[in-house]
């Protein structure tokens, strides 16, 4: 199971944070900015896991932005890394071409489009086409 | 459809976005945000804030909580937005309060009314929008208010709803299992949606149920695996591909369930074995998600019941992700080893250079992950290699946490496969030296244990070579600065035992020594204990022997301080040394005697010796003994003693009266004149400290009556009798302790005669001193060498020699893996052609119709070609009658039996499983041709999807074109 989905740039400002467990509001500064600390520097070389308190944490860096999912430790790591990019690749699609600036501006609409992603800490839904299709759908109404 | 910039968002919120973006420091970031904090606060209160306004000022509070900032001034108009009508601004209503508000919050009870309004909405975004919260914000009291609500969405007609709902009963199934206990038959049902996604989802309630139980859901394994088969053979969407693999999420997830399923149950693994080597075989091996995909499959081979086809095609992945460049593959590729080498030890010794390389790997998650492994394939005869790999890694690293995990492993590890004490010894030193905080205190004792007894060896050379070794190299350490405490008292209780046993230093050699240690650390009280008592038993060694005892100045400035120390249990201590040293040599034998460590000592608990003393007092007109558990509450049940104070009974309440007790002469009183008496005859004990020199009073008789052959003082009696029961403050009962501890040389403190057999056991009976190994490839690098020892060498023999070391799984010798590869070659057509494949056959057969353009047939013909085939089929032999589990399975609608029982004459369990969920997701209750039903599905699903598609010109560009794709299916669905 997913415990949070933190999205951090290189400096470490979270550009996105979401969390499936309950944690008290500092419990979550810290976990960030450990999250943070353990990724940034870590070799390119090296494998994107690390373990994290009791559990793992598996991210993926694109251009100066980390992806970072926390799991259980039992968990099959490699998919998680590739939910990741999924992820990316559904945001690309949205954004068509997705960079920093967009999440940055954006972050609520990426908050929803994970809720179509991901749903109390499971991959809701595997199908890029769905997730922004439900997620589209709602657009004629924001508009 | 690049929305950057923010449609429909004020220049206000793009300019805070901005300077945040720029701010170059965090005091400026907190800067702005504060500000923007005080804006924020201003305008919500403000009145008639229109809409659009209202909501960019929640997105701006999302924002600032976050950066870190509190926000909660601002959630009651998150709660407030949730009310609205218009689900733009509900549906930022509930992202915001997801984000804001834990389950716990105060505020979720204003939005529970809510949530259950919307559940009933028509407008389905808004359900979902709901559905979101709940999943997130309903706790273990509020299920109850949304559950019907939930359940009955289960059958909606959105799929997007039916999946969220999936998903919120899955949540509510981690909070409260009880709670959605009842719905396991819904998640059954959902299993067999329409939608892919939807199933999908599924999986995830049902993988936690299987975890909690397997046994109930053995009936699904059919299903599970015609699903999976399925998935593996492209029939679903193809929107569910990722990178050219067939919804490779959904299989992971049907390989983690079919691992639980399978294990331990041969009969339902063999039901698997032909989907598993499929995927084996279908998988590309060249992305990562084909990788992952892998890696669960051999997780799977794993865990069910082993079959040697599949052990071979999990070897191979192993191989391939071991010899990978990629970290991430080369980790699986350990992990995945790991798990594999109970089943066939031998697969590890072909991949042992990879796994050196990922020992000596600089990256630590790597590192860690094959010290697991290790730590897994350990026996005696590569234990040293592997413990003395851990303690180097374990100096090297600073995490704590991590530090006291592999330090209890090593530990483990040395205590079950040691290959002799010297080793074991040594690998102690070097643990207590760089960890000893980290460590169990039994560990220490243990060591202490095996150097005072030395396991199972009657030698006595070997023996005293053992002890003289320790102590060579406990002085040799005893230099070191900052040891830690734990092993300084092991240092202090050897050299005090056996420092001078050999006569190769001299008893003022050590007793230098062990008054440094005392100073060094003068603020660890233990250490100094430890030190005194060691110096007490040198001396006395000393004058037994005759020899003339000279205490070292230090010696006597330290037993000076201590006799004046704040600790009385130092005190204690010191005085008594000095007693025996005024003793003369025959009473220092006898109390003392010397290498009695291990002696046992037997107490009479009666304490015979003392009958004459007591029957004078007695005489004299003390108090007769009342045994504890005769006494009454009143008299003495409060004396000072806790526990004592619990056993009142009740109805007296509290005891106000408790002031008057010291008068009562009750048991302390009887006891501590007797022993004084006895014991002036023996030791001048001085008068202050005499409440503890009675304990020691009290053995001391005890030993010296009778001689330290035949009396045995049994320690564990000894602490019963003197630990708690009898003496009251906690400070009283460690001396007690700690006095024992002087008398018989062997307690240490808590009493760790309990924990040493399992040791000694385990090491009798590993003990393997033979390592033919790394003499054999001396030649060969330093790698191999290091590889050889860790796992035994390529050579038959040795291979021999590990399986009985430990392994007792079946194992298949090396050689069989040449001869059986061809063997599989010729199985693998033989075996293909079941059930399965007879059903891509019907498919041919019936398809006649071209291609359509609705995307979703391709979901009903998932589920419907098998139909199809089993109709066209019947032929086929139905083997395994399963039919009434299938049946029970949908045994809540009349129509559902209805046609199961009509497809049911003909066909195998999975086809009616299958066709059983088609029926009971159309309309057509006659129980009328399969055809006809599909149509109906087909039409009322139509039309819906396209204006769907047509709500948003956006998403059509995503749309696909499933024609090219899986014509089959298509013609499936007419034919």
């Amino acid at each position: 199971m997913i415990r949070f989905i933190l999205l951090q740039n290189r400096q470490g400002k979270t550009r996105l944070a979401k969390y499936y467990v309950p944690l008290e509001d500092s419990e979550k500064h810290k976990v960030e900015y450990e999250v943070h600390r353990l990724v940034v520097n870590r070799d390119p070389k090296f494998t994107n896991f690390v373990e994290f308190r009791t559990h793992k944490v598996i991210y993926r860096r694109y251009a100066g932005l980390f992806f970072s999912l926390c799991v259980d430790i039992t968990d099959n790591e490699l998919a998680y890394l590739e939910c990741i990019h999924l992820f990316v690749e559904i945001l690309d699609h949205f954004f068509s071409n997705v960079c920093e600036l967009d999440l940055v501006f954006n972050f609520h609409k990426v908050y929803l489009i994970l809720d179509e992603f991901i749903l109390a800490g499971e991959l809701q839904e595997t199908s890029k086409r769905v997730c922004i299709f439900s997620y589209a759908l709602t657009i004629p109404y924001i508009l | 459809m690049g929305s950057q910039g923010g449609i429909g968002q004020s220049k206000e919120f793009l300019d805070l976005v901005k300077s945040i973006g720029e701010a170059r420091s965090k005091a400026e970031e907190d800067r702005i945000v504060l500000g923007e904090i005080e804006t924020l606060k201003r305008r919500l209160v403000e009145p008639g804030i229109p809409k659009r306004k209202m909501k960019e000022y929640i997105i701006r509070l999302v924002y600032i909580e976050m950066l870190g900032h509190d926000a909660s001034f601002g959630y009651i108009h998150a709660v407030k937005m949730t009310h609205d009508d218009s689900l733009f601004l509900k549906r930022t209503g509930y992202l915001a309060v997801t984000l804001f508000l834990n389950e716990d919050h105060d505020l979720i009870i204003l939005i529970v009314n809510t949530i259950q309004k919307d559940l009933k909405s028509d407008n389905f975004l808004i359900v979902c929008a709901a559905l979101n919260a709940v999943c997130k914000l309903i706790n273990e009291e509020t299920i109850p208010a949304v559950l019907p609500q939930v359940v009955e969405l289960l059958g909606h007609q959105k799929e997007a709803v039916r999946k969220k709902a999936i998903m919120a009963l899955h949540r509510f199934h981690q909070k409260s299992p009880s709670s959605v206990s009842h719905l396991v038959s819904n998640f059954r049902k959902r299993l067999c949606d329409n939608d892919p996604g939807v199933m999908g989802a599924t999986l995830c309630p049902l993988l936690d149920l299987i975890n909690r139980d397997v046994s109930s859901f053995k009936d699904l394994v059919v299903s599970f695996v015609s699903i999976l088969k399925q998935v593996a053979e492209h029939r679903l969407p193809k929107t569910y591909d990722y990178h050219q693999l067939p919804a490779p999420f959904i299989q992971i997830r049907l390989l983690k369930i079919l691992a639980l399923l399978g294990s331990g149950d041969k009969q339902a693994s063999e039901q698997m074995y032909m989907v598993v080597g499929d995927i084996f075989r279908k998988c590309d091996s060249s992305s990562n998600i084909g990788n992952a995909v892998l890696y669960q499959c051999v997780c799977c081979v794993s865990s069910i019941h082993p079959n040697p086809k599949l052990l071979e095609s999990a070897a191979d992945v192993i191989a391939r992700f071991l010899k990978s460049d990629s970290h991430n593959l080369k980790y699986l590729g350990i992990d995945a080893l790991g798990r594999l080498i109970k089943l066939s030890p031998e697969i590890a010794e072909q991949h042992q250079l990879a796994v050196i390389d990922c020992l000596e790997d600089p990256d630590d998650t790597l590192k860690r992950k094959t010290f697991e492994l290790l730590h897994k394939m350990t026996k005696s005869s590569n234990v040293e290699v592997i413990v003395d790999r851990m303690i180097d890694y374990m100096i090297s690293i600073n995490d704590n946490h991590y530090k006291t995990d592999i330090v209890s492993r090593c530990v483990e590890l040395a205590e079950q496969f040691a290959p002799s004490n010297q080793w074991f010894i040594q690998t102690m030193n070097r643990v207590f030296e760089h960890a000893g905080d980290l460590v169990n205190i039994k560990v220490a004792h243990n060591l202490m244990h095996l150097i005072a007894e030395g396991f199972g060896e009657d030698d006595d050379t070997e023996y005293t070579h053992l002890r003289s070794s320790a102590v060579d190299s406990y002085l040799r350490i005893i230099g070191a600065p900052k040891l830690p405490s734990v092993f300084l008292q092991v240092i202090c209780w050897v050299l005090g035992e056996y420092g001078t046993a050999d006569g190769k230093y001299s008893a003022s050699y050590i007793t230098g020594k062990l008054c440094d240690v005392a100073e060094a650390y003068s603020n660890d009280e233990t250490v100094k204990a430890y030190a005194v008592t060691a110096l007490m038993k040198i001396y006395a060694c000393e004058m037994a022997a005759g020899r003339t005892v000279d205490i070292l100045p230090e010696c006597q400035t330290l037993i000076e301080e201590l006799s004046a120390s704040h600790s009385t249990d130092l005190q204690q201590r010191a005085y008594e040394l000095q007693a025996v040293i005024a003793l003369d040599a025959q009473t220092v034998e006898n109390i003392l005697p010397s290498d009695a460590s291990s002696k046992e000592i037997e107490i009479d608990k009666n304490l015979p010796f003392l009958n004459d003393h007591v029957e004078r007092a007695i005489e004299k007109g003390a108090q007769p003994y009342i045994p504890e558990s005769e006494r009454s509450g009143f008299s003495s049940a409060s004396y000072l003693n806790r526990q004592d104070l619990y056993e009142v009974p009740p109805s007296h309440g509290l005891r106000f009266e408790a002031y008057e007790l010291p008068k009562q002469p009750s048991v302390p009183l009887t006891t501590p004149p007797v022993s004084i008496g006895s014991s002036n005859e023996l030791i001048p004990v001085p008068e202050p400290t005499y409440n503890r020199g009675t304990q020691a009073a009290v053995s001391l008789p005890s030993s010296s009556n009778a001689g330290p052959a035949e009396v045995k003082l049994r320690l564990d009696g000894v602490q019963k009798r003197w630990g708690r029961p009898t003496y009251s403050s906690s400070s009283a009962s460690t001396s007690a302790a700690a006095s024992q501890d002087t008398v018989n040389g062997v307690t240490p403190p808590d009493g760790a005669t309990t924990v040493t057999p399992a040791i000694s056991k385990g090491r009798e009976t590993t003990y393997e001193p033979t390592r033919k190994t790394q003499q054999a490839v001396e030649i060969s690098p330093e790698k191999q060498k290091l590889a050889a020892s860790l796992f035994g060498g390529s050579s038959k023999q040795e291979r021999k020699s590990s399986l009985g070391g430990g392994h007792k799984t079946a194992a298949k010798p090396t050689g069989g893996h040449a001869v059986e590869a061809p063997a599989k070659k010729m199985a693998a057509p033989v075996q293909q052609p079941p059930p399965p494949d007879l059903l891509d056959l019907g498919e041919m057969t019936v398809a006649t119709t071209g291609p359509l353009i609705d995307p979703f047939k391709q979901l009903e013909g998932l589920l419907d070609s098998v139909e199809l085939a089993s109709s066209t089929k019947n032929h086929v032999d139905v083997s395994a009658a399963k039919g009434p589990d299938a049946m029970a399975f949908y045994g809540d609608s009349a129509t559902t039996v209805e046609q199961g029982g009509h497809h049911f004459s003909s066909i195998d369990d999975v086809d009616n499983l299958m066709s059983g969920l088609s029926s009971a997701t159309t309309d057509a209750s006659s129980g009328g041709g399969i055809p006809t039903s599909q149509l109906t599905t087909q039409n009322s699903k139509g039309p819906n999807l396209k204006d769907a598609l047509q709500k948003d010109a956006l998403v059509r560009q995503m749309g696909v074109n499933p024609s090219s794709q899986n014509p089959n299916l298509f013609k499936d669905l007419l034919g």
